[in-house]
């Protein structure tokens, strides 16, 4: 079986971060719990079928998900996916951290 | 060493008491750069345009590759590569994802020479897929969350 890129396994995280509204939505989440679609374009200019593409493109990158409850779809964060990505960069930083100070023993001696 | 963060770069500076011409071989020069990174590049060079590559050196990363696209060298002021960050998965093909650029920039110092170092172009790359894999496939993970540890205690 050919190797899979593992971009085509799953839709990239970052990508998925890298807009505006999309940053906006996870924010409300962030700070309303499960919210409905109705909630979520509350007091903006955007339109339901936008906001469902856009949690779509976040559902797709394993960053929020969506329940029914009763005849209402509620969308809620899942922060595993964040929390994983956060993870990763702070341990390529400290792979960083550590061969700079390697770095600095070596020229300085 | 200062530091600070986004989700799609990593910036570092540190200060390094030495002459810029010392600096500069420990980057440019491959060996050199393998020995403090900690990578093997034994009898390689860094040249524009091409790859160099190597196995990791450092305990538990040794069936890892690092592969480098030297991307530009300016004498004794800049130097750039690219790579795909991470790549912690043997079975999984990284060649396909985006790059990071990682770049380094010495400036003149009062007390020798000023290393800045970003490397940029996360927010491409499926950083969380990777934490995953690395936790599945490396018993090094506590390693990692050791550094960790270390890295936050020291901001």
């Amino acid at each position: 079986m050919p190797k899979q890129p593992a971009w085509q396994k799953s839709a990239p995280v970052f990508a998925a971060l890298g807009d505006p509204t999309r940053l906006r939505l996870l924010a409300a989440l962030c700070a309303g719990g499960a919210l409905s679609i109705a909630q979520l374009t509350a007091g903006t200019a955007i339109t339901r079928q936008a906001v469902t593409k856009h949690l779509q493109v976040l559902a797709d990158a394993g960053l929020v998900r969506n329940d029914w409850q009763g005849r209402e779809r509620l969308w809620e964060l899942e922060p595993s996916r964040l929390a994983e990505a956060r993870r990763a960069l702070d341990a390529i930083a400290a792979q960083w951290d550590q061969a700079l100070a390697r770095l600095k023993r070596l020229v300085e001696r | 060493m200062s530091t600070s963060a986004s989700s799609d770069r990593i910036e570092r500076q540190i200060l390094l008491a030495a002459p810029r011409g010392k600096v500069w071989h420990a980057l440019v020069d491959a060996e050199s750069f393998g020995d403090w990174f900690g990578v093997n590049l034994k009898g390689q060079r860094f040249v524009v345009g091409e790859t160099t590559r190597g196995h990791i050196t450092y305990p538990g990363y040794e069936h890892l590759v690092c592969e480098m696209q030297i991307e530009r060298i300016e004498p004794e002021q800049r130097f750039a590569y690219r790579w795909h960050p991470y790549a912690v998965d043997p079975a999984v093909d990284y060649t396909q994802e985006p790059t990071t650029l990682v770049e380094f920039a010495l400036e003149e110092h009062a007390d020798g020479i000023l290393l800045r170092l970003v490397e940029s172009g996360f927010d491409r790359v499926p950083l969380a897929r990777r934490a995953e894999a690395y936790r599945m496939n490396s018993g090094g993970w506590d390693e990692q969350m050791r550094n960790i540890q270390n890295y936050l205690a020291r901001h």
